[in-house]
Protein backbone atom coordinates (compact mmCIF):
# COMPACT_ATOMS: atom_id res chain seq x y z
CA UNK A 1 0.00 0.00 0.00
CA UNK A 2 2.81 2.31 0.90
CA UNK A 3 4.61 1.93 -2.23
CA UNK A 4 1.03 2.55 -4.19
CA UNK A 5 0.90 6.35 -2.52
CA UNK A 6 4.88 7.07 -3.54
CA UNK A 7 4.14 5.61 -6.68
CA UNK A 8 1.40 7.78 -7.15
CA UNK A 9 3.02 10.28 -5.64
CA UNK A 10 6.62 10.16 -7.87
CA UNK A 11 3.94 9.83 -10.85
CA UNK A 12 1.95 13.40 -9.96
CA UNK A 13 5.54 15.25 -8.97
CA UNK A 14 6.26 14.47 -12.82
CA UNK A 15 3.03 14.97 -13.95
CA UNK A 16 3.10 18.39 -12.72
CA UNK A 17 7.19 19.74 -14.24
CA UNK A 18 5.54 17.88 -17.04
CA UNK A 19 3.27 20.59 -17.25
CA UNK A 20 6.02 22.47 -16.12
CA UNK A 21 7.80 21.93 -19.08
CA UNK A 22 4.58 22.21 -21.51
CA UNK A 23 4.16 25.58 -20.51
CA UNK A 24 7.26 27.09 -20.82
CA UNK A 25 7.66 25.28 -24.23
CA UNK A 26 4.02 27.17 -25.25
CA UNK A 27 5.29 30.84 -23.68
CA UNK A 28 8.42 30.22 -26.00
CA UNK A 29 6.94 28.90 -29.29
CA UNK A 30 5.98 31.52 -32.31
CA UNK A 31 2.85 33.81 -30.87
CA UNK A 32 0.14 34.44 -32.99
CA UNK A 33 -0.24 37.06 -35.35
CA UNK A 34 0.41 40.24 -34.52
CA UNK A 35 0.32 43.03 -37.08
CA UNK A 36 -2.93 44.88 -36.85
CA UNK A 37 -4.61 47.49 -39.46
CA UNK A 38 -6.42 50.29 -38.47
CA UNK A 39 -8.66 50.28 -41.12
CA UNK A 40 -11.14 48.11 -39.91
CA UNK A 41 -12.82 50.07 -37.04
CA UNK A 42 -10.36 53.47 -37.33
CA UNK A 43 -9.58 53.00 -33.13
CA UNK A 44 -5.95 52.68 -33.49
CA UNK A 45 -5.55 55.75 -35.65
CA UNK A 46 -7.86 57.74 -33.10
CA UNK A 47 -6.15 56.34 -30.14
CA UNK A 48 -3.22 59.01 -30.33
CA UNK A 49 -5.29 61.99 -30.04
CA UNK A 50 -7.76 60.67 -27.28
CA UNK A 51 -4.74 58.80 -25.31
CA UNK A 52 -2.83 62.20 -25.55
CA UNK A 53 -5.00 64.12 -23.27
CA UNK A 54 -7.23 61.90 -20.70
CA UNK A 55 -9.84 64.28 -19.75
CA UNK A 56 -10.94 64.97 -23.11
CA UNK A 57 -13.99 63.19 -24.18
CA UNK A 58 -13.56 59.81 -26.02
CA UNK A 59 -14.08 60.71 -29.89
CA UNK A 60 -16.26 57.73 -31.27
CA UNK A 61 -14.97 58.70 -34.51
CA UNK A 62 -11.42 59.10 -35.82
CA UNK A 63 -11.55 62.81 -36.35
CA UNK A 64 -7.80 63.41 -36.14
CA UNK A 65 -6.81 66.80 -36.84
CA UNK A 66 -3.60 65.92 -38.11
CA UNK A 67 -2.49 63.63 -41.28
CA UNK A 68 0.42 61.53 -40.87
CA UNK A 69 3.43 61.51 -43.37
CA UNK A 70 3.56 58.15 -45.14
CA UNK A 71 6.83 55.51 -43.88
CA UNK A 72 7.08 53.60 -41.25
CA UNK A 73 8.36 54.51 -37.75
CA UNK A 74 9.70 52.92 -35.10
CA UNK A 75 8.26 53.67 -31.48
CA UNK A 76 10.87 53.96 -28.03
CA UNK A 77 10.70 50.49 -25.97
CA UNK A 78 8.36 51.25 -22.91
CA UNK A 79 8.30 49.29 -20.08
CA UNK A 80 5.47 46.44 -19.92
CA UNK A 81 5.94 45.64 -16.14
CA UNK A 82 6.72 42.18 -17.32
CA UNK A 83 9.49 43.38 -20.13
CA UNK A 84 9.71 45.67 -22.63
CA UNK A 85 7.18 46.63 -25.66
CA UNK A 86 8.32 48.32 -28.82
CA UNK A 87 6.01 48.61 -32.09
CA UNK A 88 6.63 49.92 -35.59
CA UNK A 89 3.84 52.02 -37.43
CA UNK A 90 3.45 51.71 -40.68
CA UNK A 91 1.43 54.78 -42.62
CA UNK A 92 0.01 55.31 -46.16
CA UNK A 93 -1.73 57.53 -48.02
CA UNK A 94 -1.79 59.03 -44.32
CA UNK A 95 -3.23 56.30 -42.73
CA UNK A 96 -1.85 53.73 -39.85
CA UNK A 97 -1.91 50.79 -42.38
CA UNK A 98 0.25 48.24 -39.56
CA UNK A 99 0.90 48.07 -36.49
CA UNK A 100 4.06 45.50 -35.40
CA UNK A 101 5.51 44.20 -32.21
CA UNK A 102 9.16 44.60 -32.74
CA UNK A 103 9.74 43.66 -28.67
CA UNK A 104 7.20 41.94 -26.09
CA UNK A 105 7.96 40.22 -23.01
CA UNK A 106 6.99 36.65 -24.41
CA UNK A 107 10.38 35.05 -23.58
CA UNK A 108 10.77 36.90 -20.23
CA UNK A 109 12.28 34.18 -18.02
CA UNK A 110 11.29 35.59 -14.93
CA UNK A 111 7.43 36.08 -15.63
CA UNK A 112 6.96 32.55 -16.98
CA UNK A 113 8.42 31.74 -13.46
CA UNK A 114 5.92 34.23 -11.86
CA UNK A 115 3.23 33.02 -14.16
CA UNK A 116 3.71 29.41 -13.13
CA UNK A 117 4.19 30.00 -9.48
CA UNK A 118 0.70 32.43 -8.98
CA UNK A 119 -1.78 30.01 -10.77
CA UNK A 120 -0.58 26.56 -9.89
CA UNK A 121 -4.45 25.15 -9.97
CA UNK A 122 -6.05 27.30 -13.15
CA UNK A 123 -5.77 25.90 -16.70
CA UNK A 124 -3.95 28.10 -18.91
CA UNK A 125 -3.29 27.92 -22.43
CA UNK A 126 -1.12 30.33 -25.26
CA UNK A 127 -4.08 32.13 -26.87
CA UNK A 128 -4.61 31.33 -30.57
CA UNK A 129 -7.05 32.94 -33.42
CA UNK A 130 -10.37 30.84 -33.79
CA UNK A 131 -12.50 31.16 -36.77
CA UNK A 132 -14.91 34.12 -36.30
CA UNK A 133 -17.24 33.03 -38.88
CA UNK A 134 -19.69 31.96 -36.48
CA UNK A 135 -19.51 35.04 -34.23
CA UNK A 136 -22.48 37.36 -33.79
CA UNK A 137 -21.16 39.54 -31.13
CA UNK A 138 -17.47 40.43 -29.65
CA UNK A 139 -16.01 40.99 -26.55
CA UNK A 140 -13.63 42.85 -25.57
CA UNK A 141 -11.31 46.26 -24.99
CA UNK A 142 -10.94 48.64 -27.87
CA UNK A 143 -6.90 48.06 -27.16
CA UNK A 144 -5.92 47.19 -23.99
CA UNK A 145 -2.02 48.02 -23.53
CA UNK A 146 -0.67 51.11 -22.18
CA UNK A 147 2.79 50.51 -22.97
CA UNK A 148 1.21 49.74 -26.60
CA UNK A 149 0.16 53.47 -26.66
CA UNK A 150 3.32 54.79 -24.96
CA UNK A 151 5.26 52.88 -28.13
CA UNK A 152 2.78 53.50 -30.71
CA UNK A 153 2.02 57.73 -30.02
CA UNK A 154 6.29 57.68 -29.52
CA UNK A 155 6.08 56.09 -33.46
CA UNK A 156 3.78 58.26 -34.19
CA UNK A 157 5.18 61.66 -33.11
CA UNK A 158 8.15 61.18 -36.00
CA UNK A 159 5.12 60.58 -38.71
CA UNK B 1 -33.94 43.69 -35.95
CA UNK B 2 -30.33 44.87 -35.17
CA UNK B 3 -29.48 48.45 -34.74
CA UNK B 4 -26.18 50.11 -33.56
CA UNK B 5 -26.22 54.07 -32.44
CA UNK B 6 -23.31 55.87 -31.04
CA UNK B 7 -24.63 56.83 -27.40
CA UNK B 8 -21.98 57.78 -24.04
CA UNK B 9 -18.86 57.89 -26.69
CA UNK B 10 -19.63 54.04 -27.60
CA UNK B 11 -21.61 52.28 -30.02
CA UNK B 12 -24.40 50.31 -28.87
CA UNK B 13 -26.29 47.80 -30.66
CA UNK B 14 -29.24 46.39 -30.01
CA UNK B 15 -30.15 42.89 -31.92
CA UNK B 16 -33.99 41.28 -31.00
CA UNK B 17 -34.51 38.15 -32.95
CA UNK B 18 -38.31 37.95 -31.66
CA UNK B 19 -40.27 38.95 -34.73
CA UNK B 20 -42.82 41.26 -32.89
CA UNK B 21 -40.36 43.87 -32.81
CA UNK B 22 -40.66 47.18 -34.12
CA UNK B 23 -38.30 50.22 -34.96
CA UNK B 24 -39.93 51.97 -32.17
CA UNK B 25 -39.42 49.23 -29.31
CA UNK B 26 -35.34 49.48 -30.44
CA UNK B 27 -35.58 53.38 -30.42
CA UNK B 28 -36.87 53.28 -26.77
CA UNK B 29 -34.36 51.22 -25.64
CA UNK B 30 -31.85 53.57 -27.21
CA UNK B 31 -33.54 56.60 -25.33
CA UNK B 32 -33.21 55.26 -22.16
CA UNK B 33 -29.02 54.86 -22.41
CA UNK B 34 -29.37 58.72 -24.30
CA UNK B 35 -30.92 59.48 -20.80
CA UNK B 36 -28.09 57.56 -18.55
CA UNK B 37 -25.47 59.46 -20.76
CA UNK B 38 -27.34 62.80 -19.53
CA UNK B 39 -27.12 61.56 -16.08
CA UNK B 40 -23.77 60.16 -15.76
CA UNK B 41 -21.65 61.50 -17.94
CA UNK B 42 -18.59 63.02 -16.31
CA UNK B 43 -17.59 64.60 -19.52
CA UNK B 44 -20.71 66.52 -19.58
CA UNK B 45 -20.59 70.13 -18.09
CA UNK B 46 -24.52 69.79 -17.62
CA UNK B 47 -24.59 65.81 -16.34
CA UNK B 48 -25.84 65.23 -12.55
CA UNK B 49 -22.49 63.61 -11.91
CA UNK B 50 -20.94 66.73 -12.64
CA UNK B 51 -22.95 68.65 -10.61
CA UNK B 52 -22.59 66.53 -7.42
CA UNK B 53 -18.75 66.69 -8.55
CA UNK B 54 -18.68 70.25 -7.98
CA UNK B 55 -20.68 70.20 -4.83
CA UNK B 56 -24.71 69.26 -5.35
CA UNK B 57 -25.88 68.00 -1.62
CA UNK B 58 -26.77 64.10 -1.67
CA UNK B 59 -30.26 65.38 -0.57
CA UNK B 60 -30.60 66.56 -4.00
CA UNK B 61 -29.51 63.36 -5.82
CA UNK B 62 -32.07 61.76 -8.62
CA UNK B 63 -32.88 58.13 -6.78
CA UNK B 64 -30.75 56.92 -9.49
CA UNK B 65 -27.63 58.53 -8.61
CA UNK B 66 -28.59 57.62 -4.73
CA UNK B 67 -28.71 54.35 -5.95
CA UNK B 68 -25.95 54.02 -8.31
CA UNK B 69 -23.37 55.04 -5.71
CA UNK B 70 -24.82 52.76 -2.97
CA UNK B 71 -24.14 49.85 -5.39
CA UNK B 72 -20.42 51.10 -5.84
CA UNK B 73 -19.90 51.31 -2.31
CA UNK B 74 -21.45 47.57 -2.30
CA UNK B 75 -19.40 46.64 -5.18
CA UNK B 76 -15.95 48.06 -3.43
CA UNK B 77 -16.61 46.06 -0.04
CA UNK B 78 -17.41 43.02 -2.15
CA UNK B 79 -14.16 43.66 -3.87
CA UNK B 80 -11.87 44.03 -0.95
CA UNK B 81 -11.85 47.67 -1.59
CA UNK B 82 -10.77 46.94 -5.45
CA UNK B 83 -13.11 48.65 -7.35
CA UNK B 84 -13.37 52.19 -6.31
CA UNK B 85 -14.71 55.49 -7.85
CA UNK B 86 -12.79 58.00 -6.32
CA UNK B 87 -10.02 59.40 -8.51
CA UNK B 88 -7.81 62.48 -8.23
CA UNK B 89 -10.86 63.95 -5.38
CA UNK B 90 -14.03 63.02 -8.15
CA UNK B 91 -16.45 60.10 -8.42
CA UNK B 92 -16.30 58.71 -11.51
CA UNK B 93 -19.11 55.73 -10.94
CA UNK B 94 -19.19 54.77 -15.14
CA UNK B 95 -17.23 51.48 -14.15
CA UNK B 96 -20.83 50.32 -12.87
CA UNK B 97 -23.16 52.49 -14.89
CA UNK B 98 -22.51 50.36 -17.92
CA UNK B 99 -23.06 47.00 -16.67
CA UNK B 100 -26.07 48.73 -14.94
CA UNK B 101 -27.87 50.28 -17.52
CA UNK B 102 -27.49 47.29 -19.95
CA UNK B 103 -28.92 45.12 -17.96
CA UNK B 104 -31.48 47.55 -17.16
CA UNK B 105 -31.96 48.04 -20.54
CA UNK B 106 -32.60 44.15 -21.04
CA UNK B 107 -35.01 44.11 -18.54
CA UNK B 108 -36.88 46.51 -20.23
CA UNK B 109 -36.63 44.14 -23.53
CA UNK B 110 -38.18 41.13 -21.28
CA UNK B 111 -41.31 43.35 -19.99
CA UNK B 112 -41.88 44.19 -23.66
CA UNK B 113 -42.35 40.07 -23.95
CA UNK B 114 -38.98 39.96 -26.62
CA UNK B 115 -37.09 36.25 -25.37
CA UNK B 116 -34.21 36.31 -27.90
CA UNK B 117 -32.35 39.30 -27.85
CA UNK B 118 -28.47 40.47 -26.80
CA UNK B 119 -27.58 44.48 -26.38
CA UNK B 120 -23.96 45.52 -26.54
CA UNK B 121 -22.41 48.31 -25.14
CA UNK B 122 -18.80 48.92 -25.85
CA UNK B 123 -17.78 45.02 -25.74
CA UNK B 124 -19.98 44.42 -22.86
CA UNK B 125 -23.19 42.05 -23.82
CA UNK B 126 -26.16 40.97 -21.97
CA UNK B 127 -27.56 37.74 -23.57
CA UNK B 128 -31.06 36.54 -23.44
CA UNK B 129 -32.58 32.82 -25.48
CA UNK B 130 -31.41 32.69 -29.03
CA UNK B 131 -30.08 33.69 -32.38
CA UNK B 132 -32.55 31.62 -33.87
CA UNK B 133 -34.69 27.92 -33.39
CA UNK B 134 -31.42 26.34 -33.99
CA UNK B 135 -28.46 28.67 -34.03
CA UNK B 136 -27.27 29.78 -29.77
CA UNK B 137 -25.69 33.10 -29.09
CA UNK B 138 -22.22 33.34 -29.82
CA UNK B 139 -19.67 35.85 -28.30
CA UNK B 140 -16.30 36.01 -29.26
CA UNK B 141 -13.99 37.14 -26.67
CA UNK B 142 -11.44 39.58 -28.96
CA UNK B 143 -7.27 39.55 -28.73
CA UNK B 144 -5.68 42.18 -27.20
CA UNK B 145 -2.58 42.14 -29.32
CA UNK B 146 -4.43 42.33 -32.33
CA UNK B 147 -8.08 43.83 -32.79
CA UNK B 148 -8.64 42.08 -35.62
CA UNK B 149 -8.37 38.47 -33.97
CA UNK B 150 -11.15 36.68 -32.12
CA UNK B 151 -9.15 33.94 -29.17
CA UNK B 152 -11.98 32.19 -27.50
CA UNK B 153 -15.80 31.84 -28.52
CA UNK B 154 -18.10 31.20 -25.83
CA UNK B 155 -22.22 30.25 -26.29
CA UNK B 156 -24.61 32.25 -23.95
CA UNK B 157 -28.21 31.28 -23.22
CA UNK B 158 -28.88 33.82 -20.67
CA UNK B 159 -25.81 35.55 -19.37
CA UNK B 160 -23.75 38.58 -19.27
CA UNK B 161 -20.19 39.19 -20.41
CA UNK B 162 -17.56 41.93 -20.07
CA UNK B 163 -14.20 42.71 -20.88
CA UNK B 164 -11.50 44.68 -18.91
CA UNK B 165 -8.58 46.19 -20.16
CA UNK B 166 -5.77 48.34 -19.45
CA UNK B 167 -6.92 50.86 -22.45
CA UNK B 168 -10.57 51.65 -22.73
CA UNK B 169 -11.45 54.16 -24.64
CA UNK B 170 -8.82 56.69 -22.88
CA UNK B 171 -9.81 55.48 -19.50
CA UNK B 172 -7.20 53.61 -17.42
CA UNK B 173 -7.86 51.43 -14.31
CA UNK B 174 -6.18 52.30 -12.03
CA UNK B 175 -5.14 49.60 -8.82
CA UNK B 176 -6.98 51.75 -5.77
CA UNK B 177 -4.35 50.14 -3.60
CA UNK B 178 -1.35 51.26 -5.27
CA UNK B 179 -1.50 54.85 -5.72
CA UNK B 180 -2.04 56.04 -9.77
CA UNK B 181 -0.29 52.76 -10.11
CA UNK B 182 -1.87 51.94 -13.95
CA UNK B 183 -2.51 48.25 -14.09
CA UNK B 184 -0.12 46.54 -17.00
CA UNK B 185 0.56 42.80 -15.86
CA UNK B 186 -2.73 41.93 -17.57
CA UNK B 187 -3.74 42.79 -20.81
CA UNK B 188 -7.56 41.88 -20.66
CA UNK B 189 -9.78 39.90 -18.45
CA UNK B 190 -13.19 38.68 -19.51
CA UNK B 191 -15.93 38.01 -16.89
CA UNK B 192 -19.01 35.93 -17.58
CA UNK B 193 -21.66 36.08 -14.76
CA UNK B 194 -25.61 35.66 -14.23
CA UNK B 195 -25.99 39.39 -15.62
CA UNK B 196 -23.95 41.83 -17.73
CA UNK B 197 -24.08 44.26 -14.37
CA UNK B 198 -21.92 41.80 -12.05
CA UNK B 199 -19.94 41.01 -15.28
CA UNK B 200 -18.76 44.16 -15.34
CA UNK B 201 -18.54 45.65 -11.85
CA UNK B 202 -16.29 41.98 -11.50
CA UNK B 203 -14.60 42.34 -14.47
CA UNK B 204 -12.98 46.28 -13.43
CA UNK B 205 -12.59 45.16 -10.02
CA UNK B 206 -10.42 41.63 -10.65
CA UNK B 207 -8.78 43.69 -13.59
CA UNK B 208 -7.80 45.98 -11.28
CA UNK B 209 -6.13 43.06 -8.59
CA UNK B 210 -3.50 42.09 -11.46
CA UNK B 211 -2.53 38.37 -12.00
CA UNK B 212 -4.65 37.68 -8.88
CA UNK B 213 -8.04 38.76 -10.60
CA UNK B 214 -8.29 35.98 -11.85
CA UNK B 215 -8.05 33.68 -8.53
CA UNK B 216 -10.48 36.02 -6.95
CA UNK B 217 -12.62 35.17 -9.58
CA UNK B 218 -12.25 31.64 -9.48
CA UNK B 219 -13.21 31.97 -5.52
CA UNK B 220 -16.24 33.70 -6.07
CA UNK B 221 -19.30 31.76 -6.79
CA UNK B 222 -21.10 32.57 -10.38
CA UNK B 223 -18.21 34.01 -11.62
CA UNK B 224 -15.98 32.87 -14.09
CA UNK B 225 -12.96 34.84 -16.10
CA UNK B 226 -10.58 34.51 -18.40
CA UNK B 227 -7.45 36.63 -18.45
CA UNK B 228 -4.98 37.31 -21.08
CA UNK B 229 -1.46 38.42 -19.67
CA UNK B 230 1.55 39.87 -21.03
CA UNK B 231 2.94 36.65 -22.10
CA UNK B 232 -0.08 36.29 -24.67
CA UNK B 233 -1.18 32.97 -22.34
CA UNK B 234 -4.57 32.82 -20.97
CA UNK B 235 -5.82 31.32 -17.59
CA UNK B 236 -9.06 29.80 -17.32
CA UNK B 237 -11.14 29.64 -13.99
CA UNK B 238 -12.65 26.34 -13.15
CA UNK B 239 -15.90 25.86 -15.02
CA UNK B 240 -14.94 28.29 -17.45
CA UNK B 241 -14.42 25.67 -20.22
CA UNK B 242 -18.23 24.64 -19.87
CA UNK B 243 -19.13 28.29 -21.93
CA UNK B 244 -16.50 27.32 -24.40
CA UNK B 245 -18.09 26.68 -28.36
CA UNK B 246 -15.53 23.47 -29.38
CA UNK B 247 -15.04 22.61 -32.69
CA UNK B 248 -14.66 26.16 -33.03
Amino acid sequence: MKKFFLGTAILGIYAIYSLGIRHQTLVIGKPAALSSSSQSSGSTASMPSSSSNSSSPPSSSSSSSRQYKDGTYTGSEADAYYGTVQVAVTVQSGKITSVKFLKYPNTHSTSVMINQQAMPYLQQETIQAQNPNNVQIISGATFTSQAFIQSLQAALSQA
Amino acid sequence: MKKTQIIMGMPITIEVTDKEVTVKNLESIFDYFKSIDQRFSTYKETSEITKVNNGLPESKWSSDMKLVMKLCEETKTLTNGFFNIHHNGKLDPSGLVKGWSIFNASNKLSKMNFKNYYIEAGGDIQVNGKFSLKTPWTVGIRNPFNIKEIIKIVTLSSEGIATSGTYIRGQHIYNPKLKNKIVDSIQSLTVIAKNVYEADRYATAAFAMGKTGIEFLDSTPGLEGYMVDSNMVATLTTGFNKYVLRNA
